[in-house]
């Protein structure tokens, strides 16, 4: 399974913090794409969107990232700490 | 080194004093401290703000900020550096978040202050939700300033 994690109006818009779903794809792009597959609401907000920060396994990661089994996926809106 | 935690993600407010305390214990060769604190104003993109709520990502926050303050070390001659940042329901005027470094001679300790306040900026996953007024709850967007400031440090 792989780990996903929602955060701030992410969260928020998707109605959930975070879900499992089978270890099935080779990269963070092949993850959101069947993540889009759920319908506009998930494509607008997370593949097309082109403010889209991901982590892997708590480090910075990109759409071409690898990803496997037990990998902690996590998305969210650029950083507004500080 | 010192023994005190470098990086805390705490809701508790916190004190300079007592901290700027613990970063220069035991360091005799320390000529300069610098300590930036981040406060929460009261008015942001124009609109006044009642409450900032303050939401992070647990272990990764700590990851990538204690990332920062290694980089920091790796680019200036410093003693010894902290980061707190605080989560949670924050009103105006309220200490977010505070940086402190020390170093023998002040150049190094000025650099990596700012340094890892603008990485902090744009590398640290926080997010900020503010209250209005009127009730109004919105989330805080990014800022190209912050993007900007990050990049001046670029290798």
């Amino acid at each position: 399974m792989v780990n996903i994690l929602y955060f701030a109006s992410f969260r928020e818009m998707l109605g959930q913090a975070n879900e499992q779903l089978p270890a099935k794809h080779t990269t963070v792009s092949e993850l959101l794409a069947e993540l889009a597959s759920r319908g506009d609401h998930w494509k607008v907000a997370l593949e097309d969107n082109v403010n889209l920060q991901i982590a892997v396994n708590q480090d910075i990661a990109s759409r071409e990232t690898a990803i496997k089994a037990g990998d902690e996926v996590a998305f969210f809106p650029p950083v507004t700490g500080g | 080194m010192a023994d005190f935690p470098f990086i805390k993600v705490q809701r508790e407010d916190f004190d300079l004093t007592t901290e700027v305390a613990k970063l220069r214990a035991g360091h005799k060769n320390i000529g300069a401290v610098v300590s930036f604190v981040g406060t929460v104003r009261d008015i942001n993109e124009g609109d006044e703000v009642s409450v900032l709520e303050l939401e992070h990502y647990p272990g990764m926050t700590e990851k990538a900020l204690e990332k920062i303050r290694l980089e920091a070390h790796d680019r200036w001659a410093l003693e010894s550096s902290m980061i707190i940042h605080r989560i949670g329901k924050m009103l105006p005027s309220d200490q977010i978040v505070l940086v402190a470094v020390s170093s023998r001679h002040r150049e190094n300790a000025f650099h990596a202050a700012h340094f890892i306040m603008d990485y902090l900026k744009t590398n640290a996953p926080f997010w900020k939700k503010e209250t209005l007024p009127d009730g109004e709850v919105r989330w805080v967007d990014s800022r190209v300033s912050d993007k900007e400031a990050e990049q001046r440090w670029t290798k």
